[in-house]
């Protein structure tokens, strides 16, 4: 206890210097307005500005990254309530009550319970990381490759069922991320795979090649002609922003029950973060008095999805970091980050990188203030970044994009990875495939075949190995329940459907709120 | 286009195109030294990874056999004039990057996708792209350095 404080402390200290806090400033500042921009989310502003980090020093280089991550949440969110935008697929449920709040002329009232919300939880999930983490390092030391192997099975099962759509269709996108991870050099043999002939290839799949390709070319094929311009007229001023008092009373609850749940969900790999805002939407009207209320501008269905998908990105980063099992998609390109500058994710970091794991928790402080403080004078600028045109965008992402992947090697090559990935993405959206379980199969990929190898070969090849370390039955008995737990439901399903049932209501009607492009 | 227009289609195509990448990735993996479960080559993962992609792809195609479809389908319209102008935005910047430098790389990428987007005039698309050739020269080549002549003849 007294330890995680002098750490915090300490973290503080490198949060503040002045070299960091710029970097830390500048990702808050650009993640915010990428957030904003229609059809950008955090995934294109990371990896858009990845290849600028090669060459910085990892500490100011992270701080930025994570700041782009919380920082095109807060924007994501003023699309979504302001616009019926959701630039990020969890703030699609923030729309359901956010835009009609806007059209009864309470929009910025719900910006500003949405950024206390965010503050609020955010606040919480740092706290919760700052006190958990060191105990899951000391559980994760007693780890030997056949329980990372477990766990990241676990990572993988859950990040590919638990997204949005078909579970199968999950699992066979996160093994084509594990087959993209394959293409190179083998390390243990030096044997080159699956490079079609080209040099470029020996080396791995460019990570902001893959990103950029799935979530920035696939998805403006995907969009072209087809994202319908939404004008508005909205006009957000500073005193528009503050909820009257019966406001705040009634979001406090609901904004403690969806920090919570954030947490809950955060703590568990593999969840994504779409999943945990709409089942904080779908809690938070089932025990409402008033369930009547919710679509029509509840001002609890936006105060709890916003404040878990916060405390949830907050608290993902404990195994992320700690156990290098990332969360969902953006923090396995945050780990693909890491793992490019060096670092080995892992129970190690926390000793061997003490800058940048306490640095980091303490500059999601910092940042979150930083927004707080951006948001309030900048949400009328933000209203109009919000009018820029699709037709205009995209070009000019497309232009950031190409010269972006061009820097990670100064080499065209890359270039055209990101249109054979964009044209495969934009193929498998076509056949409602989700291809965020690409990008985790990608990072996770050769960390699974190397710990696969290295555990049978300890165990002279016997695949029991697995279910008699007790750790490790631990995870894959997971394993088994969460497929056990989506064949019952699909059954479940499959049955009250037959039986003319309608399903529970929740489930199909957020679907509405997302546009074609997501 | 017409299996994209029903959802049990859609499925069918989906999980058969899973299979084949799975097939082909397993076949091409098996060419690679497989081993022995203690001591695995470098084809183990890949071939085991192929398999369970094909096995898939085949339970996706079962499962839409018996599934019941309710719900109307987003019917979206072939869009060939924007997919053309994406790819050929992109292929532009590689060539021209390599044959003509920065600068003509940018003014394409950014004239060739802008066009794509029915709404935008030629006189905009012009403008668009001057303006992110402004954009390349201020922020990449002077500020940021980055290593990529403005211009230049017959590949460097």
């Amino acid at each position: 206890m007294h330890q995680a404080l002098t750490d915090l402390w300490y973290g503080f200290g490198v949060a503040l210097e002045p070299h960091n806090l710029m970097w830390s400033f500048f990702g808050v500042l650009v993640g915010n307005l990428i957030g904003v921009l229609p059809g950008m989310g955090a995934l294109s502003a990371i990896s858009m500005l990845l290849p600028i980090t090669y060459t910085m020093h990892p500490v100011p280089a992270f701080l930025m990254l994570a700041g782009i991550f919380y920082g095109s949440m807060y924007g994501g969110a003023i699309g979504a309530i302001l616009l019926n935008l959701p630039s990020h697929p969890p703030h699609a449920v923030t729309c359901l009550d956010g835009y009609p709040m806007t059209r009864a002329g309470r929009g910025g009232a719900a910006l500003g319970v949405t950024m206390i919300a965010s503050f609020f939880a955010a606040s919480f999930g740092i706290t919760v990381m700052v006190f958990a983490s060191p105990l899951l390092v000391e559980a994760a030391l007693k780890f030997g490759p056949t329980e990372i192997c477990s766990i990241m099975l676990l990572g993988l099962l859950a990040g590919g069922t638990m997204a949005r759509g078909s579970p199968l269709k999950g699992i066979a996108m996160t093994v084509v991320g594990l087959l993209i991870g394959t293409v190179g050099t083998d390390v243990n043999s030096g044997v080159i795979r699956f490079s079609f002939g080209f040099p470029e290839l020996t080396d791995r799949v460019e990570l902001v090649a893959l990103a950029l390709g799935l979530f920035g070319a696939a998805d403006f094929l995907r969009s072209v002609n087809r994202m319908k311009f939404i004008g508005n007229e909205t006009k957000v001023r500073l005193r528009d922003m503050r909820p009257s008092r019966a406001e705040l009373k009634q979001s406090f609850f609901p904004m403690l029950r969806g920090t919570l749940i954030g947490t809950l969900f955060g703590a568990m790999p593999g969840t994504g973060p779409t999943i945990t805002t709409f089942i904080a939407y779908a809690f938070e009207r089932k025990i409402s008095k008033t369930p009547e209320r919710f679509g029509h501008g509840a001002i609890e269905g936006v105060a709890s999805p916003e404040a878990a998908s916060h405390s949830k990105t907050q608290v993902d980063f404990i195994p992320t970091m700690s156990l290098g099992i990332p969360g969902d998609p953006v923090m396995a390109l945050l780990l693909g980050a890491l793992m490019v500058q060096g670092i080995a994710p892992g129970p190690q970091l926390i000793t061997e990188h003490a800058d940048l794991f306490w640095g980091l928790i303490a500059s999601f402080w910092v940042g979150n203030i930083l927004l707080l403080i951006l948001n309030v004078p900048l949400i009328g600028v933000w209203v109009k970044v919000l009018r820029v045109p699709y037709r205009l965008m995209f070009p000019c992402a497309l232009f950031f994009i190409a010269v972006g992947v061009y820097s990670t090697n100064n080499s065209l090559f890359e270039v055209n990875e990101v249109l054979v990935f964009g044209i495969v993405g934009a193929i498998f959206m076509a056949l409602d495939f989700p291809v965020a379980p690409i990008l985790l199969g990608y990072v996770l990929g050769p960390l699974v075949e190397e710990n696969f190898r290295r555990a049978l070969l300890l165990s002279r090849g016997k695949m029991g190995v697995f279910l008699e370390r007790p750790i490790s039955l631990t995870f894959i008995s997971l394993c088994a329940l969460l497929i056990a737990l989506q064949v019952f439901f699909a059954a479940r399903a499959a049955w009250a459907k037959r039986h003319g049932r309608p399903g529970t209501g929740f489930a199909a009607a957020p679907a509405r709120a997302v546009p074609p492009g997501d | 286009m017409r299996v994209l227009k029903n959802k049990r289609s859609r499925d069918y195509a989906g999980g058969m195109l899973m299979t084949a990448i799975g097939l082909a990735a397993a076949f091409q993996g098996s060419s690679y030294q497989l081993g022995t479960l203690e001591r695995m080559g470098p084809g183990f993962f890949p071939t085991a990874l192929g398999v369970i992609l094909a096995a898939a792809g085949l339970a996706i195609a079962v499962t839409a056999r018996f599934t019941q479809y309710e719900g109307e389908l987003e019917v979206l319209a072939p869009e060939w004039r924007g997919w053309a102008c994406i790819i050929g935005a992109l292929v532009a910047f590689v060539v021209l990057g390599k044959y003509g430098g920065l600068l003509p790389a940018t003014f394409a990428i950014v004239f060739i996708s802008a066009l794509g987007d029915r709404q935008n005039t030629l006189l905009g698309s012009i403008l668009l792209a001057l303006g992110s050739v402004v954009v390349a020269v201020v922020v990449f080549w002077w500020a940021l350095q980055m290593q990529f002549p403005l211009f230049q003849w017959g590949g460097g």
